[in-house]
């Protein structure tokens, strides 16, 4: 904590406050609720810098802890803090956000209070998601952000919305109660809420089993993991562009969040049971999603669907530990994985965010999001273009983007655990070029398909910014990875530790 | 034989309410002609004063009185003052929709004012006597008001129902508590646990008591399979009763629930545990699944009220203070949730629409989106999502069933709650999603009424938020 400042409970609550003062104050006044989303927006991902400036990567356990008791008749805590784990993800939050808003700022037209109102409650809920340590309070914050997402899909989402933001709504709700089930099962085990108590109490196998599925159920929806998938394409093609954008660069990294602190640490030895479950999943969803996406003529659920591809990179990192321990005989080559796996996040965050962003630049020109409609766009936006073909290749895992980093390091982690994973889940690197580039083909390379592509302006000054920043990130991140690293190192050797130490 | 008279003391808050009902009701002939509203402004001072007695003499530990008939503990205490407050609501809802609905009369409120005394009754009982004279003090009550609009046949279809069924469950009650005094030869609560506890009593008649007893407060609660006058009772009775039936009635029809099963019998917890439970699954079920196909809005609180008394239950099942404490809780949260819906029904009724279809609801956030806001509310925490104190009440009675052993009823128990979310999402969606058919703004019929509506409903999100001290109050209460 720096100087004694509850920095984390200023993350979270910033923006809620703001959020709600936007709703209650913003009605009618456009340009007050934009400016103030924007502004609120700007000072968190400036004070969420202070936890990277004054983050000790050095050790592995919690910092800037705020603790506090909260409902003392059962031991729950209002308890903060984060690691080389959560920490990344929670500037990945803070610095979306703005590009969100920023997204939005001509297009959305009805009800504007409300929109970024929804956005920053949103945001702040999903960042106490990451920095919660009470499974209580995590399920609080991870429940309640349903809300917001249900509203800002079903309102200013496209045709079917309402089909797509109950399906979205119900599925993760009923993926969420069983892992509140299983908190409360702990809790009587432990005697405590605090998910680092979780860590530390043993249990016995057929406990940890049913703990584990009931994980994975709720974490498997949320990845999406194959073949609860389902729920993501509806949800990411009706969504208005700023809801895809956050549905994907950091709704979906909870579920891979959620295996990294609670899975793995609380139930290793069911983890260990059934990693071929996870594996054979994410390679399931690595190579089958990967044909799927490749069949969409829908440019968001073709996105959607890599989307989910990628995903599965970041789950079988995370589980293919106990494989190469078994094959190599020490937890140390499995590090590059569980790195692999959570760069592949933080990446994703930057990339499907952008991909759903220049989805949108097209779609709030043309309202149309089948590659059909478009040909040879590059030739009326050159600026457009330029971006568009520089993400679709991170996209596709092109070296010196982020999206090769972590790739890279998963594949080279499966091959040391088993040559069959690790030629399975290279065949990204063929299928998940092939289904980008064919449709950066159809959509931007070519002669000028039809008249309305002929008229299309290019990028404006703002999605210019936009654009541009994401870009510099991408970039940042595929030729110059090592500071986050250096950030998730310490704790993901401690994670390691924790997954391969027996709790029986 | 020398007689001692009894202390009065514990029962002061009941003496005055009687009292004052008493007097309001000669004096409602007298001045109901002169001052429009002087009943109901004589009937929330009674409650007010009433409220202020509980409070003034709290109790912290348990008083028997007249020959032990009678307690006074915290538990009880804590549930009346609940029931006060929430019929204070109560009142200030129904004036409005009376006036709307154009039959405002005086007696609605001297009658309601006499339940609420059959409820404290029942909250303080101690033997089956008294707990029957405060179920009938209130049940008639509520038949009379259920009858009231005469003109109305679905109110007094309603009605006849309600009475015919009710009696029906009050004479398999009396059925029942006649065995189990043939059993233990007492109706005194802790004198009948303890014969029973003593294994003097005979089983075979024991158990057929304890089945009758439980049918015939499972019917009183309106749980599965005894749930069938709920929705047409809910529906066709006026909003402002449906509201005084489906809030302070659950709280002392749970009152009743707990005195009889965990004060009179505890030696028989086998018994009504097993009963418990399949009333329970059934109810969780029917309540989740049926309300699915529902269009009009009380219709749809009936079916979930149905739900929500399966959760309660499952505290009930867990069968030890914490899962009283529990249960507790949950029928507190409930009172004020449904309270918060009918009382926005009823802040939107008028005189030509009684607002009570679901889609009545549709586009209200283009039309007061304030009000949608707060129906928002409402609807997430009767769903059980946090930040909403509905949450709490389910993680509650969940985790006490999970500590009690049967964490298939708390899986089953979740898997309705998922299935419910549907139908309160629905709601949301209809306000939010859907093109109003009429996109005039509407306002609540008047300024109070939008002051509580706003008001029961945001309380759903602070004490969502802090919802410590209910917990350790209520928890403290069975300790």
């Amino acid at each position: 904590m720096v100087f004694g400042f509850p920095i984390l409970s200023t993350l979270i609550w910033l923006p809620i406050i703001g959020g709600a003062l936007i709703l209650f104050l913003g009605r009618d006044r456009d340009s007050f609720a934009k400016w103030t989303a924007l502004w609120v927006s700007i000072a968190t991902f400036l004070a969420s810098l202070t936890l990277w400036t004054s983050f000790d990567s050095s050790t592995a356990s919690m910092q800037f802890v705020e603790k506090s008791m909260w409902i003392d008749q059962f031991n729950i805590y209002y308890y903060l803090g984060v690691d080389g784990l959560s920490m990344p993800l929670i500037l990945l939050t803070t610095f979306t956000q703005i590009l969100v808003i920023a997204s939005a700022w001509d297009v959305i037209k009805e009800r504007v209070e409300q929109y970024m109102g929804a956005f920053m409650i949103m945001q702040g809920l999903m960042i106490g998601v990451f920095a919660a340590l009470d499974s209580i309070l995590f399920y609080v914050f991870w429940e309640a952000m349903l809300v917001p997402m249900f509203i800002v899909i079903g309102k200013w989402g496209g045709k079917d919305r309402v089909y797509a933001t109950l399906k979205f709504f119900l599925y993760t709700f009923f993926g969420s109660v069983f892992m509140l089930v299983a908190f409360i099962y702990l809790y009587f085990q432990s005697g405590s809420f605090s998910i680092l108590d979780f860590h530390a109490m043993p249990l016995p196998l057929m406990a940890q089993i049913f703990i584990f599925l009931a994980f994975l159920i709720a974490f498997a929806v949320k990845v999406p993991m194959f073949p609860v998938h389902t729920w993501l394409p509806d949800a990411h093609v009706q969504a208005p562009t700023a809801g895809s954008v956050v549905l994907a660069a950091i709704m979906l990294k909870m579920g891979g969040y959620g295996f990294v602190r609670f899975s793995l640490p609380i139930t290793p030895d069911a983890s260990m049971t059934l990693d071929w479950l996870v594996i054979a999943l994410s390679l399931i969803a690595i190579f089958y999603i990967g044909l799927v996406a490749m069949a969409q003529s829908d440019m968001k659920k073709l996105v959607a669907y890599s989307s989910i591809a990628h995903m599965g990179f970041v789950t079988i990192g995370m589980f293919l530990v106990y494989d190469i321990v078994q094959t190599t005989g020490s937890a140390q080559g499995a590090k590059m994985g569980m790195e692999g796996a959570m760069i592949q996040m933080i990446s994703h965050g930057f990339i499907s965010g952008a991909m759903f962003l220049m989805i949108g630049v097209l779609y709030d020109r043309m309202h149309t999001r089948e590659i059909s409609s478009y040909g040879g766009v590059v030739n009326v936006m050159p600026w457009f273009g330029f971006f568009a073909v520089l993400f679709s290749m991170a996209n596709a895992g092109l070296p010196g983007t982020s999206g090769f980093v972590g790739e890279f390091m998963v594949i080279l982690a499966a091959f040391k655990a088993n040559v069959w994973y690790g030629l399975i889940a290279a065949t990204t690197l063929i299928v998940g070029a092939a289904y980008t580039l064919w449709m950066v083909k159809r959509v931007y390379l070519g002669p000028v398909a039809n008249e309305q592509v002929a008229k299309l302006q290019d990028l404006n000054r703002r999605e210019f910014v936009i654009m541009a920043t994401l870009a510099v990130a991408v970039v940042l991140l595929g030729v110059y990875p090592a500071p986050l690293i250096e950030v998730m190192h310490s704790s993901v050797a401690n994670l390691l530790i924790q997954a391969t130490t027996s709790k029986l | 034989m020398n007689f001692v008279i009894p202390s009065f003391l514990p029962a002061i808050p009941e003496i005055a309410l009687l009292t004052l009902t008493s007097i309001i009701l000669v004096a409602d002939t007298i001045w109901s002609k002169r001052h429009e509203f002087a009943t109901y402004y004589a009937t929330q001072f009674a409650l007010f004063i009433v409220g202020m007695l509980l409070l003034s003499n709290f109790a912290t530990e348990q008083t028997l009185t007249f020959s032990g008939s009678f307690v006074r503990d915290s538990f009880g205490d804590i549930l009346k003052l609940f029931i006060i407050l929430i019929s204070m609501g109560i009142f200030m809802f129904s004036r409005e929709y009376l006036l709307q609905a154009k039959f405002y009369r005086g007696e609605f409120f001297t009658l309601g004012l006499f339940g609420i005394l059959g409820m404290l009754v029942m909250v303080s009982a101690h033997n089956f006597i008294i707990l029957y004279l405060g179920l009938e003090i209130m049940s008639l009550a509520i038949y009379t008001l259920v009858a009231m609009r005469k003109s109305n046949g679905k109110a007094l279809e309603a009605s006849l129902k309600y009475f015919v069924l009710g009696a029906l469950a009050t004479g398999m009650l009396l059925y029942g508590i006649s065995m189990l005094y043939g059993a233990t030869a007492t109706i005194q609560f802790d004198e009948m646990a303890k014969v029973i506890a003593s294994g003097s009593a005979d089983d075979v008649v024991l158990s057929f008591g304890v089945v009758f007893v439980v049918i015939g407060l499972a019917f009183k609660l309106g749980t599965v399979p005894f749930h069938m006058w709920v929705p047409d009772v809910y529906e066709g009775a006026p909003t402002a009763v449906t509201l005084y039936m489906g809030t302070a009635a659950k709280i002392a029809a749970f009152a009743m629930l707990y005195r009889v099963l965990v004060e009179a019998l505890p030696g028989l917890v086998a018994d009504w545990q097993a009963l418990i439970i399949i009333i329970t699954i059934l109810s969780l079920i029917v309540g989740a699944v049926i309300t699915l196909v529902q269009e009009n809005l009380k219709r749809l609180l009936a079916y979930s009220g149905i739900a929500h008394i399966g959760f309660l239950l499952l505290g009930m099942i867990a069968a030890n203070p914490g899962g009283y404490s529990a249960a507790m809780i949950y029928v507190i949260v409930y009172a004020i949730t449904a309270l918060a819906a009918f009382g926005m029904i009823i802040a939107l009724a008028r005189t030509s629409s009684e607002f009570d279809m679901i889609a009545d609801f549709k586009g209200m956030n283009k039309r007061n989106s304030w009000l949608a806001l707060m129906m928002l509310f409402v609807m997430f925490s009767m769903a059980g999502i946090p930040p909403f104190i509905g949450f709490y009440a389910k993680v509650l009675v969940i985790e006490e069933v999970v500590q009690a052993g049967f964490t298939w009823l708390a899986i089953l128990a979740v898997v309705t709650a998922v299935i419910s979310a549907f139908y309160y999402l629905r709601v949301v969606k209809v306000m939010y999603f859907d093109e109003p058919d009429d996109s005039t703004p509407i306002e609540p019929v008047s300024r109070q009424l939008k002051w509580a509506v706003s008001f029961i409903s945001a309380l759903l999100l602070i004490l969502g938020l802090m919802p410590s001290s209910l917990i350790t109050l209520c928890y403290n209460s069975l300790a």
